[in-house]
């Protein structure tokens, strides 16, 4: 732990305008190529919501017994890439771990932009989502109330709370970038903006007082929704009796493979930011080694999680358990998933105990994103080979995607990717004031 | 925030040493205006910690109380379906929402009595209409002391400030007060 988190000695003056001239640098090339891109995708997927909205869910390949499938394995693996950014902003910040200040805001935006995607699943999948607000406890003329026994109410009220707490904790910790902005941007029409933005933020230290309290709060309040809600997420499968569903360690478990898909997710995209907007004296080495390393960690506990479940469905003398773990996973269709699953989030991320692949941008990058395949494979494995054979072999059957079901996946990879462009080009994407912060504290510290 | 008067200072340590100095010399009526929190300045000011929490607490709790009485009434009182032969008050499986909205009532009142503590948002405010202002969000570190201080004098202020190293010293212009504070008292100067 001795690589330093900011490269250089630079003064306060040069880290505003390093970071802060992300926002009104001339947009390049690159940048558009990738924006028409991902606005291609989000097209797509409109287009996706459309025909399921006007045709009906049997578009999807969805069918009894398969009658969760692509809806929920997106659904459970965009909530899971949102939660490292909560990890990083939140609890890392209530740790005092310094390495986090570069990256948290970059973080906190992914897990905003993949909690958006991740809301829309439920909503669609309920075949007419129109009656969404059905879920709400309103005084409605069927007087029938919501069934909250049911974990699936659990899920409504943890998404919206999750969504809501983040963007607030994002929110606020940029007001102060925002003060900045208002005061420095180029162009009387965006300093009135960003101004609009900045409240009034004067970073009188009577404020600051407030604030900090109130950042120190947010991120106390969002430390157990991390928790929370892919534990709440996990009982919709935990309370349901098929086999491979009926599992104890599906909280914990989940937690940790969020966490684990989270930090792939963090590095895939801030490997190229960090590169394209010349990061490397802020994003140094130590915080990419770190998220490595947090990588590795997950995916033995994750891991620890897939010996327990195959102990447990083997312990528990259940004939439908273990043919589902033992039989059905290795064999069935869709077993090729099942490999994928093993190979890339068991094996691949040994790598990581060497330190010249931690070192090596590339080999990470790669890593990452092959983590990231891994858990998708993981949640398909959970939702698509449990449902596929469950306790009444006459009632077995294969599920097959429809081009919806691709279309609106790959369409939420061009969503969320859109809404991240936008982020990059609009907002201050590494914490200014906090770096300088840090820049202050270190200097000190070095006398 | 009533006229005051304003000195910039280039870094964080010179400022904390004149609000000592200040401080010893009888200032009370102190304020600094910083692009970054700085280490020891809310104590070189003497500034109570901030009640931000407590006020928190109680809306947190009736958040969290009255959803969970929301439930129980619904399922439990008004319209009670037999789930599986769970009683009607099934307190486990109340946990999960009370808890969520619990949080959610927290941070939605946290921001709002942030906002109110700070009297924000505040889009203009004549302290931006000091020349230089707009580098206290960037590098730069200013002190204000508030015309009301019984020790500030003007004309012998300034050089006093001057000689604790202030590179710029300079007053708000005198604001037409909004209505609320009329009669809320503080002359002009």
């Amino acid at each position: 732990m001795t690589e330093p988190l900011i490269l250089g000695k630079p003064s306060d003056r040069e880290l505003s305008e390093q970071l802060l001239s992300v926002v009104w640098r001339p947009q390049s090339r690159l940048w558009s190529l990738a924006f028409g891109a991902a606005g291609a995708g989000t097209a797509l997927f409109f287009y996706c919501v459309y025909v399921t909205f006007t045709t009906g869910i049997g578009t999807w390949g969805n069918n009894i017994p398969v009658g969760w499938a692509f809806g929920i394995i997106n659904f459970v693996w965009w909530v899971g890439i949102g939660h490292a950014g909560t990890f990083i902003s939140a609890i890392l910040l209530l740790l005092e771990q310094p390495w986090r200040t570069s990256i948290n805001r970059f973080a906190e935006g992914m897990t905003l932009f993949a909690v958006i995607q991740a809301a829309m699943f439920p909503v669609l999948h309920l075949g007419r989502p129109w009656f969404a607000y059905w879920l709400a406890p309103y005084p409605s003329t069927l007087q029938v109330w919501p069934q909250f026994r049911s974990a699936l109410p659990w899920d409504a009220a943890a998404i919206t709370t999750y969504f809501t707490v983040s963007l607030l904790f994002w929110y606020v910790g940029l007001i102060p970038d925002f003060a900045s902005l208002r005061d420095r941007a180029p162009g009387r029409l965006r300093r009135v903006i960003y101004g609009i933005f900045a409240l009034g933020w004067r970073g009188s230290t009577r404020q600051l007082a407030h604030y900090r309290l109130l950042y120190v709060l947010l991120a106390g309040l969002a430390t157990p929704l991390v928790v929370s809600v892919h534990s709440i997420v996990s009982s919709d499968f935990a309370m349901g009796l098929t086999p491979g569903w009926h599992a104890t360690i599906f909280p914990p478990f989940f937690v940790a493979g969020a966490i684990f898909s989270g930090f792939a997710m963090v590095l895939t995209l801030l490997l190229p930011v960090r590169r394209i907007f010349h990061l490397e004296n802020v994003v140094t080495q130590r915080h990419i080694g770190a998220l490595a390393k947090m990588i590795l960690v997950t995916a033995w506990i994750v891991i620890g999680a897939y010996i327990i479940e195959f102990f447990a469905a083997w312990y528990s003398a259940s004939e439908y358990e273990s043919y589902q773990y033992f039989i059905a996973r290795p064999t069935a269709p869709g077993a090729a998933v099942f490999w994928v699953q093993m190979v890339c989030n068991a094996v691949v991320p040994q790598l990581l105990w060497s330190r010249r692949v931690r070192e090596s941008g590339i080999a990470l990058w790669i890593i990452s994103v092959l983590v990231n395949v891994g858990m998708w494979a993981e949640r398909y494995v959970i939702i698509v080979l449990s449902l596929q054979r469950e306790f009444l072999p006459a009632r077995w059957s294969e599920f097959v995607p429809t081009w919806v079901d691709i279309g609106l996946f790959v369409g939420t990879i061009g969503f969320f990717s859109l809404l991240f462009l936008i982020f990059l080009r609009l907002f201050p994407f590494i914490p200014v004031a906090e770096v300088k912060e840090l820049n202050h504290e270190l200097r000190k510290g070095h006398g | 925030m009533k006229p005051a008067l304003l000195a910039e200072f280039e870094t964080p340590e010179a400022l904390l040493s004149a609000i000592e100095a200040l401080h010893a010399r009888g200032y009370r009526k102190l304020d600094a205006f910083t692009p970054y929190p700085v280490h020891g300045l809310e104590k070189a000011l003497r500034l109570p910690r901030s009640k931000l929490p407590w006020m928190v607490l109680p809306f947190a709790l009736t958040g969290g109380g009255g959803c969970y009485s929301l439930q129980l009434y619904l399922n439990g009182i008004d319209y009670p379906i037999n789930v599986g032969g769970r009683p009607p008050h099934s307190a486990p499986a109340f946990i999960p929402i009370t808890f969520e909205m619990l949080v959610l009532s927290a941070a939605l009142a946290g921001l709002i009595l942030f906002l109110v503590l700070c009297r924000l948002p505040e889009l203009h405010h004549p302290i931006f209409e000091v020349e230089g202002f707009d580098r206290a969000s960037q590098d730069r570190f200013w002190l204000a002391i508030d015309e009301r201080d019984a020790k500030l004098v003007r004309g012998h202020t300034e050089p006093e400030l001057q000689g604790l190293g202030a590179s710029r010293v300079a007053w708000t212009s005198n604001p037409p007060r909004p209505p609320s504070e009329a009669t809320a008292g503080g002359g002009a100067p």
